[in-house]
Formats: structure tokens, C-alpha cells, sequence
């Protein structure tokens, strides 16, 4: 009796330090996060008047509304509302190509393998290691060579092409888990190519649909150097205007509109991994446990 | 009409040659059975029936008809796989209608096809379900019932019941044997449990190594085996195969077996055609007996004496293993007759013994 109260209040101490270093980590991570927040609450004055931290003696949205609708971004005033835009308009197109070509490239390297598709697994595995600078030269020739320099769908173009090496592995290795049998089966039940793969392969891959997207889209959404390398002016992403908000001022340093700003910039991406991120880690482990 | 004919059919990766020159032929409502441990080539032929493997040389023809350039969905057959491949996002409705909504056939006539099917199968109230809510057999019932709407004139079965425990083995055994009653449509089924083909089949094919060793029917396989393989692969257990050396006596044959401490065994009385006793005489065999062709000798001088040197009792009968011809051999025997570390005198069947050439191994008639 003695013996499993005492194990039990060391199992609760053991307990209550872990959730102690967690709580701690948490607070830790969590704090630019409260400085962000409570900043751009503030109306600049108070800020300069030296609280950084503590809550914000009167609520303003003020910064809010100057980041989203008025904050000059070289010497148009137009706020980020218009990169915003741009971004979802980049990220949209780019996200569903990268995505349904890395689904197709999967489809083809596991379930109709052809003399030398592992090579070509190997090669598109090869372009996963290719750091961003590398590329930026022929891309831009590239680009200009097809009429897309300094648009949205030249960016639009770079970042579907750069992120087909890893929407292939994610689909590659989630259905070589997939049985074989499954095509077979559907073959002889007279299916085609794409008739397997829309009826058959596509529904059973959610997970990984999941977490190919939200992989891509926080790729290309918080991309910077493709965006300040392939557009300019009014086609720049949210994060190329994000940049110029906050480094071309004039006048007392805006800390409220900058960190409404930023934060505007990081809504998106933090929205996507709420309301998907437990397909995130579900897709991530599936195929460890059959179903 | 839906004969299967294949002729001469080869396939090779490479310089791999996997099956040489297969020849079989079957006739309408047939039920084929391969047979063969795994990496014989079985599921390869049943691929290639099926269209989802290419043919390397020879033609296969169903009904007549050369499918060997055909895709799969043109070659009028249904398959069931060992893992069933059920769709797994469909439901089991789903998952039967789905070869009938490709060959686009009315609504109407689905719906007739899935509850004929679904009604033979007893899964009608299963058809909401998705497969992961099935057991194995309710399973194994679907993917029947997948193939069965299809109306092919051709089966497959790729060892459809080997993911199955044991006594839903035996009852799934009997369920499809009641459905080729039932259709009437020719089958080729894959597997390596040599009593599946035993109780099904009306044809069994035994492979080894890409060769069919014995095409027959499966009395006539268990009866009568082509060779040393295929009299150790059926039956179980595997019947025994003793050396010996063969002594003609007037028409019939005399076997004559070493036995470890005694004088030697003859066993008289067999039968053989008059050429293969000349060529035979005097010369080293392998005697083929299975072990229910031996009993304990009641009357007169037994044939055989031996020490059991172990006895299994299984409850219909027991098996006695001793030492005859220098080899490992067991009896089946009625039960409680026979004891570990005795003596007992055997009486053997010589009207089921089978002879093999020593060298070849190929049956000597």
C-alpha cells in the first residue's frame, strides 16, 4: 500500500517537472510573440516612453489599419493589402501545381514503373539539395527567355518547379506503401491511367495531399529571395513589401505598424497549420501503422 | 465457351528465365489449380493470364481467342487477390459497382448485378460499410463479389485464402467450391497448399522452377505422381520415398529394401509394364508409398518389420515414423496400435506402391 503511494508521488513529481521545463520552453518561445502582440496595440508614443512589455494602457488598431491600408512601401501608400494579394495570388496557383504534378510524378514512380525510374527518382531527390542561390541565374535567364521576368506568374512558375522535388518524395513515398493489388485490381475492373488515379490513388491519399500543401505553402508564402529576385515594384510578395515597410522610414521608427505588419505577413501560414496541422503529423506518420 | 488454352508460353526478365515452355489447357467450367512453392512462376502465369504481366513467347488464348496483346479490361476475366484489394475509400457497394460504372452499364443493371451478387455471397448487410470495417472474410466475400458482377468468362484467384486463420480457411475453402458449383465458370486459382488443390480443383497443374511437372486431375496427381516432386509435395505427410533395388519376378516386380539390423525387406507383387522391368532389373529404384498404404499386418507373415521409433497420435489415426532403407518413413496407422520402442510387423498396399527411376526420378509404370 505504502509502496504504490510512494511510487505515485514520485510518478507526480517526475510529472511536475516535466510540465515545469515545458511551461518554461513555452514561455520562452512564446515571449517575441507577447512583445509582437502588445506592440502593436500600442500608439507609438507609449512605446518610446519606454514600455516594451507590459500590456498597452489604452488598445489602438490604429497600427492595424496604417500596416494593412496605409504604410508607404517605397512611395506608394498603399499598405500591404495589395502584396497581400499578390502572395495569395502566387501562392494559390503555385501550391496546386507543385502539389498535383509531385501527386502524378508519385503515381507514375511507384505504381507504373518504367526501365530507369529510380534514376529519375534519384535526380528529382538531387533537386531537393539545391540551395535557392544556386538557381537565381539561370532562372532569371530562363524566365526572361519565356516572357515571365518580374511577374506574378514567372514566381508563380520558380516556386511550382522548385517545390516538385518535394511534393514528389512526400507522394512517392506515401504510396509506395499503397499495395500494388490495389492497381491491379482496378486494371482489371478496366480502369485506365488517370481513372486510377482520380477513383483509386487520389481519395486515399488525404493525408499526404495535406501535408504536401501546407509543407508548399509555407514554403512559398514566407519565401523571400525568389520574391525579391523575380518581381518588382507593385508584383512583390508580401514578404518583399513586408522588408520595405519596415527598413525604408522616414522620420521616428514605426515599431507598432512594423510589428502589426510582420504579423499580418505570418497570419496565413499560422492559419493553414491550425486548421490542418493535425493531418500535418497524421500524414507524416502515416503508412508507419496499417490501417 | 470459355476454354483457357496456353500454349508454349515463356517468360524471361532479362537472361532470368522464370517459366520455359508452359503448356495447358482447360476446358469450359474447369477449375485449374497451379500449384507450387512460392517462386515457382505460378503467380507469374496467373499475371499473365490476367494481362498484368507481358508474355515473353507463346500465346495464351481464352475462349479461343488470342489475348496476348489485350489490356487486362479487354480480356474478359475477373480477379481476386490475396490481399483482396478492396478500394479502400469506397464503400463495399462502391467497391463492387466500380468495373460496371467504367463499362458505363445503366444504374438499373448495377443495382440487379450487386444484389444477385451480394445476396450469393450474404453480404447484403454489409453493403454501406468501408473495408476497413470488415473481418478478413467478409473481406474475401467482397472481392468474390467484385468479380462475380463482372460475369467473366475467366476467374483468377491469387491465393486468395492465405491471409485467412485457419478454420475461415477451411469454410471460405468450401464457399468457393460451392460458387464454382453454383456458376459454372472456369477458374484458375494460385496456391501453395496442396489441400486447397486437392479439395477444389478439377485440374491441378504442379510447378517447379518455371516447368509444370504434372497436369492431371488431383486423384490422379495424389495417385500417381509424375516424379519424386510432385509425390513429396502432395499429400500430407509427404509420401515416402525409400531406396531400393528392383528384382523382376515372372510379370510382376520384387523391391528389395535394406533394414537396419534385419535382413532385408522384400516387398513383391508389383506391377510394372514388361519393358520397364527389363530395363529396370536388377537396378536401384525409389519406392514411393504413402503412408496410409501401410497397416499392421493381421495374418500370415508381415511384409515389413520395424521399430517405431516415434509415434504421433493426431485423434482419426496416428503416425508411426521408423527407419526403413536407410530414410526417414512414416505410417498412418488406426489409432492405439502402434507404441514407441516396439516391434511391429507391417503389411503394405503393393496395389498403391509407385516406382521412380532413381536417376531421373520420373515414375516408372
Amino acid at each position: 500500500m505504502t509502496d504504490v503511494l510512494s511510487r505515485s508521488g514520485k510518478v507526480r513529481l517526475g510529472r511536475l517537472v516535466v510540465y515545469g521545463c515545458l511551461f518554461v520552453v513555452a514561455l520562452v518561445y512564446l515571449m517575441p510573440l507577447w512583445v509582437m502582440v502588445v506592440t502593436s496595440l500600442k500608439p507609438l508614443d507609449e512605446i518610446y516612453g519606454g514600455s516594451f512589455i507590459g500590456l498597452p494602457k489604452a488598445i489602438t488598431l490604429d497600427a492595424w489599419r496604417a500596416a494593412w491600408s496605409e504604410a508607404c512601401i517605397g512611395t506608394e501608400c498603399t499598405g500591404l493589402k495589395p502584396y497581400f494579394v499578390n502572395s495569395l495570388l502566387m501562392v494559390i496557383p503555385a501550391v496546386a501545381l507543385s502539389t498535383g504534378i509531385g501527386a502524378i510524378n508519385g503515381y507514375i514512380l511507384t505504381k507504373w514503373k518504367f526501365p530507369g525510374a529510380n534514376f529519375v527518382f534519384g535526380l528529382l531527390l538531387f533537386g531537393c539539395f539545391l540551395p535557392y542561390q544556386a538557381i537565381l541565374i539561370p532562372m532569371a535567364r530562363t524566365l526572361g527567355l519565356l516572357g515571365l521576368a518580374g511577374s506574378i506568374p514567372g514566381l508563380v512558375a520558380v516556386h511550382a518547379s522548385y517545390g516538385i522535388c518535394f511534393t514528389t518524395l512526400f507522394f512517392r513515398n506515401y504510396f509506395v506503401s499503397l499495395p500494388d493489388e490495389l492497381t491491379k485490381a482496378a486494371m482489371v475492373d478496366g480502369a485506365g491511367f488517370f481513372r486510377i488515379f482520380w477513383s483509386v490513388i487520389l481519395p486515399t491519399s488525404i493525408p499526404i495531399i495535406v501535408v504536401s500543401c501546407i509543407w508548399q505553402f509555407t514554403q512559398i508564402w514566407n519565401d523571400f529571395l525568389f520574391g525579391v529576385s523575380f518581381t518588382s515594384g507593385s508584383s512583390s510578395p508580401i514578404t518583399v513589401a513586408l522588408n520595405n515597410i519596415v527598413n525604408v522610414t522616414t522620420g521616428r521608427k514605426q515599431y507598432n505598424v512594423d510589428m502589426a505588419a510582420a504579423m499580418i505577413a505570418a497570419i496565413p501560414t499560422l492559419v493553414v497549420y491550425i486548421v490542418a496541422g493535425r493531418y500535418f503529423v497524421r500524414g507524416l506518420t502515416a503508412g508507419a501503422v496499417k490501417g | 465457351m470459355s476454354t483457357l488454352e496456353i500454349d508454349r508460353v515463356r517468360k524471361a526478365y532479362g537472361q532470368l528465365e522464370v517459366l520455359k515452355e508452359v503448356s495447358i489447357s482447360i476446358g469450359t467450367g474447369d477449375f485449374l489449380v497451379l500449384l507450387g512453392p512460392s517462386g515457382c512462376g505460378k503467380s507469374t502465369l496467373l499475371n499473365m493470364i490476367a494481362g498484368l504481366e507481358t508474355i515473353t513467347g507463346g500465346e495464351i488464348r481464352i475462349a479461343g481467342k488470342t489475348v496476348n496483346d489485350l489490356s487486362p479490361k479487354d480480356r474478359d476475366i475477373a480477379m481476386v487477390f490475396q490481399s483482396y484489394a478492396l478500394y479502400p475509400t469506397m464503400t463495399v457497394r462502391q467497391n463492387i459497382e466500380f468495373g460496371m460504372k467504367i463499362r458505363r452499364i445503366a444504374p438499373a443493371d448495377r443495382d440487379k448485378a450487386v444484389k444477385t451478387a451480394s445476396d450469393l455471397l450474404q453480404i447484403t448487410h454489409l453493403l454501406d460499410r468501408k473495408p476497413s470495417q470488415l473481418s478478413g472474410g467478409q473481406r474475401q466475400r467482397v472481392a468474390m463479389g467484385r468479380a462475380i458482377v463482372r460475369e467473366p468468362k475467366l476467374f483468377l484467384f491469387d491465393e486468395p485464402l492465405s491471409n485467412l486463420d485457419a478454420k475461415l480457411r477451411v469454410d471460405m475453402r468450401t464457399e468457393i467450391k460451392r460458387l464454382h458449383a453454383r456458376l459454372g465458370t472456369t477458374i484458375v486459382y494460385v496456391t501453395h497448399d496442396q489441400i486447397e488443390a486437392m479439395t477444389l480443383a478439377t485440374r491441378v497443374a504442379v510447378m517447379k522452377d518455371g516447368v509444370v511437372q504434372q497436369l492431371d486431375e488431383p486423384q490422379a496427381v495424389y495417385d500417381r505422381p509424375a516424379n519424386v516432386y510432385v509425390a513429396r509435395f502432395v499429400g500430407s505427410p509427404a509420401m515416402n520415398i525409400v531406396p531400393a533395388v528392383l528384382e523382376a519376378e515372372g510379370t510382376t516386380a520384387t523391391v528389395v529394401i535394406d533394414v537396419a539390423r534385419r535382413p532385408a525387406a522384400r516387398i513383391g507383387g508389383i506391377s510394372l509394364s514388361p519393358e520397364a522391368l527389363r530395363r529396370h532389373a536388377g537396378r536401384k529404384v525409389l519406392v514411393g508409398i504413402r503412408p496410409e498404404n501401410f497397416s499392421i499386418a493381421t495374418e500370415g507373415t508381415p511384409t515389413l518389420t520395424v521399430d517405431f521409433d516415434v509415434v504421433e497420435p493426431t485423434g482419426p489415426d496416428t503416425l508411426a515414423v521408423f527407419q526403413l532403407g536407410g530414410v526417414e518413413v512414416t505410417a498412418r496407422l488406426p489409432p492405439r496400435q502402434a507404441h514407441a520402442g516396439k516391434e511391429a510387423g507391417l503389411a503394405v498396399d503393393t496395389s498403391k506402391i509407385v516406382l521412380f527411376d532413381s536417376e531421373t526420378e520420373t515414375r516408372i509404370d
